[in-house]
């Protein structure tokens, strides 16, 4: 590797601005300018110095801020679009067409542009996920290309530096000095917590070296908060799941194998303003109905081991519980919470068989709507035959009843009631509020009585293992704010020429005021000479330097 | 800058979140169950080791699921004595709709009914119809959302059916 040979003898890598060493300025742009740029100690960044190879190309692109803030501004742009519509996984539609049928309908050609452009499943879309990724490269490389030559760089530092390093530093002082100049200001320095090295006529003094490594310590944060959000796409790591499941149902839980869970009933309390809660009288009679309790009484089961997947007859009972809201279910890592309801959905139907003339009662059955049975037997060896049950009726296709979905939201039944009256049978079909006799004109119907509901319980399965991941991740990223925020690295170097006179040069990475008030203090004690702040001298003279 | 990043965490965390991983793949092997069909007797998948199983799962309101009932009764009149089974899983209904469904339509596959859904859960199963396709090594060799003609009810037999 060819290497910059400074004129100290030193033999600094390629692209080194300032020597390692002695600190002179190796580059024409250094030497020409007033101020030396201390921003990584002018160290040789890979990113600034090659540029030939594809890896060079690449290294180059990722090291730079500019593409990282750019990446940063995209995802920012790219995760809002994503919250202007509902993201498929919301939307009551479950396949490709009918998911494209849903935005078109419900938002008409924004929503079909929306579909058309992959915005409905912008989170797990292939460029953002990508994205992501790249962010994560650009965090890495561009943390490498500047850690490591500053660390290097700030390891092996030497206190005796070139004059021309001091005289183009941010603080600048020079004057004659006394025998003790140096003692004295050791003194003091260490008095005010600096780590001080002397060397023959130099002195080079540090404090809170610690805080360069805040921006890094920072990514390595974001880093780990990254991984732990990728593992949540890695099954086991992560759950969240929704459960719609009705009250006397048994439900094998989504993504959790082995358990299931029955729902035994789900109750909606609300307050009613009696008793001791008359104090709310004034309150609920303003707002109307306010809940007070949402609870879903369930019994949780596990399978056997090696039981396989519809085997429901050796199930065990592993707790009975009643999950309200904030105290969810907690089982073997999962918890489950209580997040929505349905009220009354039909359940059961009673009707009476009855003579349409007289009115008379050949007595009562009851349809069970969830596991209807087929016949029903009344007195007198009058029976009422289910021919057909259609749970949610909507209409007749080449005179077949239909229905629209299996749950009884609009039940309709094709009954054959025999009577001793009627040994032969008669035929209908009723609906709510609507029996339709095909064979003509009947002398018993099915006179509806009464109607038990059920209840509807929406909870939610929940399992994250990457919650300790992220928060690690967090607490590192805080940590290196922190650092980086709170703390200043400050430096002093001096020395003492053979005719006595003292040069002295001060930087610090940020908080120049704090490092004024420390080098204020110095000179008092050691009557040092007068120092200039040279940017604030440059700025004012109009010459700004970025 | 540290606001910028922070919002970033956020968005990527509540992004991902909403990921929904595929768990069943061609290729995979079939996951085993077992169901009760309307006569009380048991079929396990693993059972059938050695034929090709053509499982279906269906409820009585899908329209398509209604269209290919025939066809399937068609083609198991064929291939039954071929070594390919068919395997009609409805999703939870009653009995009582299931058995008047299937005699209705002069069915004789064996019906069996999911009643807790788990095996539904286990094959990750959204829209009906979906049909998987499972070769006599147990492997699954195809998966079939929506609806099928005969002809590719045929191509499918034969796809699975055994040396």
């Amino acid at each position: 590797m060819e290497n910059l040979r400074c004129q100290c003898g030193h033999s600094n890598p390629l692209g080194t601005k300032l020597c390692e060493s002695c600190g002179r300025s190796l580059t024409d742009k250094e030497q020409n300018s007033k101020l030396v740029d201390m921003r990584y100690e002018g160290t040789a960044r890979r990113s600034q110095t090659y540029n030939r190879s594809i890896i060079d190309k690449i290294w180059n692109f990722f090291s730079s801020v500019k593409v990282g803030v750019s990446i940063i501004v995209i995802l920012l742009v790219a995760a809002a679009i994503g919250t202007i519509l509902p993201q498929q996984a919301f939307v009551p539609a479950n396949t490709e067409a009918t998911i494209k049928a849903y935005y078109a309908d419900t938002y008409g050609s924004v929503g079909r542009v929306y579909h058309f452009l992959g915005f409905h499943d912008l989170y797990s879309s292939y460029w953002f996920i990508a994205l992501v990724g790249m962010l994560a490269i650009s965090l890495v490389i561009a943390s490498l290309d500047r850690f490591v030559p500053l660390y290097k760089s700030l390891k092996n530092q030497r206190v005796l530096r070139h004059p021309s390093f001091m005289d183009k530093q941010r603080i600048y002082a020079e004057g004659p000095g006394a025998e003790d100049t140096l003692q004295k200001v050791e003194a003091k320095l260490k008095e005010l917590k600096y780590k001080v090295r002397t060397d023959k006529n130099g002195l080079l003094a540090e404090k809170g070296r610690f805080s360069r490594w805040g921006p890094y310590v920072n990514h390595i944060g974001l880093i780990i908060f990254l991984a732990g959000v990728m593992l949540r796409m890695i099954p086991g790591f992560y759950v969240d799941e929704t459960l719609w499941i009705r009250e006397g149902e048994t439900r094998a839980i989504p993504e959790v194998p082995g358990y299931s869970l029955e729902n035994v009933k789900f109750a909606l309390e609300t307050y009613t303003g009696e008793g001791e809660e008359a104090r709310f009288g004034e309150a609920l009679g303003r707002v109307g109905t306010v809940a007070k309790n949402y609870q879903t009484d369930i019994v949780l089961y596990q399978a056997p081991k090696d039981s396989l997947p519809g085997a429901t007859d050796n199930l065990e009972v592993v707790k009975e519980y009643s999950i309200r809201v904030n105290q969810p279910l907690k089982f073997d890592g999962y918890a489950m919470y209580q997040m929505d309801y349905k009220l009354n959905e039909l359940k059961t139907m009673t009707f009476t068989l009855t003579d349409q003339e007289t009115e008379e009662s050949l007595g009562e059955l009851t349809i069970d709507l969830i596991d209807p049975d087929k016949k029903y037997e009344l007195k007198n060896g009058s029976t009422v035959e289910l021919l057909g049950y259609y749970p949610n009726f909507s209409g007749f296709e080449n005179g077949e009843p239909q229905t629209a979905s299996p749950l009884p939201d609009n039940p309709g039944f094709l009954v054959e009631m025999t009577t001793p009256a009627t040994p032969e049978g008669e035929t209908s079909f009723i609906t709510i509020q609507n029996t339709i006799e095909p064979f003509g004109t009947n002398q018993y119907k099915l006179a509806f009585q009464s109607a038990e509901m059920r209840n509807v319980s929406g909870l939610t399965v929940r399992k994250d293992k990457t919650l300790p991941i992220l928060g690690l991740g967090g607490l590192i990223f805080m940590i290196g704010v922190a650092q980086g925020m709170y703390f200043n690295h400050r430096r002093f170097w001096l020395q003492q020429t053979d005719s006595g006179d003292i040069l002295l040069a001060g930087h610090t990475n940020k908080n120049w005021f704090g490092l004024k008030k420390d080098l204020e203090q110095i000179s008092v004690y050691a009557s040092l000479p007068a120092y200039s702040d040279q940017q604030e001298d440059t700025e004012k003279e109009g010459e700004l330097k970025s | 800058m540290l606001v910028m990043a922070g919002a970033i965490a956020f968005t990527i965390y509540n992004g991902v979140t909403k990921e929904k991983s595929e768990l069943l793949q061609v290729g995979d092997a079939a996951p085993d169950f077992t169901l009760t069909d309307l006569d009380g007797e048991r079929h396990q998948l693993s059972d059938y080791k050695g034929q090709g199983v053509f499982v279906n799962f269906w409820g009585t309101w899908c329209k398509p699921c209604e269209k290919e009932f025939p066809l399937m009764e068609k083609q198991y009149q064929v291939y039954k004595d071929q070594g390919v089974q068919i395997l009609a899983v409805n999703i939870a209904q009653s009995d009582y709709e299931v058995r008047q469904y299937a005699e209705q339509r002069n069915l004789t596959f064996p019906i069996v009914i999911d009643k807790d859904k788990s095996v539904m859960e286990a094959y990750n199963i959204r829209p009906l119809p979906t049909t998987l396709l499972v070769n006599p090594e147990g492997k699954i060799t195809k998966i079939i959302t929506g609806e099928m003609s005969e002809e590719d009810i045929v191509s499918y037999m034969e796809e699975i059916k055994p040396e």
